[in-house]
């Protein structure tokens, strides 16, 4: 597309051409074709990682010519905490637990990545019941992930109170999480074959008076935010990084969303039965930080519907599959039948064996692709347990985001790229 | 994912043009695996990237693995994607274990693949792996002056000393 052509397009969307290609010049050749003034001393600070804006342990060594970034790198590893290498010692049914805490914002998406891997080593189906439970609750967690980024993200940038608004809504999720699962964060809901156990009496009802609810939220949060002025010069135009760009460092979700790749294993993948349900990809259009938000708002929308679709048609039977090699027997038959006793008490003290092989099982995060790799030597313990966590992957490109831009867009950019630390070190 | 006989013809396919790059397949649990001769790694990821008919063009993925007792004893593994078509390839490049006193080398495939900029400082860092021609490899999780490789399978659990505030003069001896 040629240039006249792309000022055309922008401004039928009613954007500012000139700041537009601009910011996308950022993206691909930083430190040439900034028309900033260039000043003698490059100046190279610490942020973090102890800095609020950082969320979490994040360091950034940040090379500043005035007010402009010239260079940064991330140092990171201040929460590293070994789990993958804990997970090797523990059985399969308790490497779960584990594994939940990496991104702590996603704990759903992490035990399916996890419990799906441990299945495709089984060969094991999950009946449908399972399989709507678990879509359930992932949505919730999208939702509720895309809630802490959004009020930690106005915060950042400037706007106090849509924290507390989102927190508002993300407590309800909590409240259901708690209702299913006794937990209010890190369930331990999944396990291999299905789910812990089934959803309560009113559970339904709960979740779809917070279907009913959340889009009259989400338009709230619009109303408050995208015609803030201040929002709006902070986010648009800027951080732009061009799709190809992106695709080359590997980011993928939201943010590649953003830059206009409808990618989405949702759709492309058949991970669990997303087929059954309508629901569209939001994409933005020139991959700026408004374009981010746009896209993750939108997102909450487009999961609202899968959640509410699912619900109504949430198919009876098993919550879990009967494999007794593998998933532990129902609490009532302990007293009435030694085999299912005797399968109780294997279970739980050695575990289930798996087969060796080796398997990479990636589902779509909140942040975008997150795959679990396994390999298993046929013991009950994982052999190595590794885990493509998209935070990780995705601070490759805050770099492209940040050089030829101000300090101040910098911690714009990091909140739209919404890292958990967790994830990052694990 | 390329089926169990389309892997066979990706494996010959290559084998024709880089004779002896492709050592095995293995094609398991519908998941496709090439495994390649670790000194031609980039020759196999380039050509899978940019042939017409292969275009792997996205690396979703890298693990570094240990198979103690197993030889070839390391693996590094290369999830490639193909968006248009949505196939999943792996590529895998085993290692052999040189011994204490030296690593285990890999070609880095940043060249062809920035996005594998932070995985493989990853795997040098937990596995002690080094990927020659990486621009920056440095420790990445663990502290920079960290000694051992704590992902391999015979670096203990549990190993180092716990810092007491008794013990926090003696232990890592950082308050004189």
């Amino acid at each position: 597309m040629s240039i006249a052509d792309t000022t055309r397009t922008e401004k039928q969307l009613g954007r500012d051409a000139i700041a537009r290609t601009e910011a996308q010049v950022i993206g691909t050749s930083p430190i040439e074709r900034t028309a900033l003034e260039r000043e003698e001393e490059l100046f190279t600070i610490n942020m973090g990682p102890h800095h609020p804006a950082t969320h979490g342990v994040l360091r950034l060594l940040v090379s500043l010519e005035g007010e402009v970034v010239r260079d940064l790198k991330p140092v990171m590893g201040y929460l590293h905490t070994g789990i993958e290498k804990s997970m090797e010692t523990k059985s399969y049914w308790k490497a779960i637990t584990f594994i939940e805490r990496m991104d702590y914002l996603a704990y759903f998406f992490n035990m399916e990545a996890f419990c799906g891997a441990v299945e495709k080593l089984l060969e094991l189906e999950i009946p449908p019941r399972a399989a709507y439970l678990r879509i359930i609750h992932m949505e919730l967690n999208r939702i509720h992930s895309h809630l802490v980024g959004l009020g930690t993200t106005s915060l950042d940038l400037g706007a106090i109170s849509m924290l507390w608004y989102a927190f508002r809504e993300r407590d309800k999720i909590l409240d259901l999480f708690e209702m299913s699962s006794g937990q209010r964060m890190h369930t331990r809901y999944f396990q291999v074959g299905g789910v812990i156990e089934d959803i309560p009496v009113g559970f339904e009802k709960r979740v779809l008076e917070f279907c009913d609810e959340m889009p009259k939220r989400i338009d709230q949060y619009e109303a408050l935010i995208d015609q803030n002025e201040i929002f709006l010069q902070r986010t648009r135009n800027t951080g732009v990084v061009s799709k190809e760009r992106l695709l080359e460092l590997g980011v993928t979700g939201p943010l590649l969303r953003a830059a206009g790749e409808p990618w989405d294993l949702r759709k492309v993948s058949d991970y669990l039965p997303y087929k059954d349900f309508e629901f569209q990809i939001p994409i933005g259009t020139t991959g700026d930080n408004y374009d981010r938000y746009r896209v993750r708002m939108d997102e909450m929308r487009e999961s609202v519907k899968i959640i509410r679709q699912a619900i109504e048609g949430l198919p009876e039977g098993p919550f879990s599959s009967d494999d007794r090699k593998v998933v532990l027997p129902p609490r009532h038959e302990l007293s009435t039948s030694m085999e299912a006793l005797i399968h109780h008490f294997k279970l739980v003290t050695e575990g289930f064996r798996v087969p060796p092989g080796e398997v990479y099982f990636p589902i779509e995060g909140p942040r975008g692709e997150l795959g679990c790799f396994v390999v298993a030597d046929g013991s009950a313990k994982p052999a190595r347990v590794h885990m493509r966590d998209p935070s990780f992957t995705n601070l490759q490109a805050l770099r492209d985001m940040c050089v030829g831009g101000y300090v101040a867009d910098l911690i714009a950019n990091l909140a739209m790229l919404d890292p958990i630390i967790g994830g990052i070190d694990r | 994912m390329p089926d169990a006989p389309g892997l066979e013809l990706i494996a010959h396919e290559i084998n024709d043009r880089h004779a002896g790059a492709i050592t095995g397949t293995s094609y398991e649990h519908a998941q496709a695996a090439l495994i390649v001769d670790p000194q031609r790694i980039r020759e196999v990821l380039s050509h899978l990237r940019d042939a017409p008919e292969h275009e792997y063009r996205f690396l979703a993925s890298l693990h570094g693995a240990d198979y103690l007792p197993a030889d070839p004893r390391f693996a590094v593994h290369y999830e490639l994607l193909n968006m248009p078509r949505v196939e999943r390839l792996r590529v895998k490049a085993p290692l052999v274990d040189p011994g204490p006193d030296a690593l285990p080398e890999i070609d880095s495939v940043f060249e062809l693949f920035p996005s594998v900029e932070f995985p493989e400082r990853e795997v040098y860092d937990l596995f002690g792996i080094l990927f020659r021609d990486h621009p920056d490899l440095r420790r990445i999780l663990m502290p920079e002056d960290y000694v051992g490789w704590p992902q391999r399978r015979d670096f203990p659990i549990g190993g180092d000393p716990v810092i007491f505030t008794n013990n926090e003069h003696t232990v890592p001896g950082w308050v004189r």
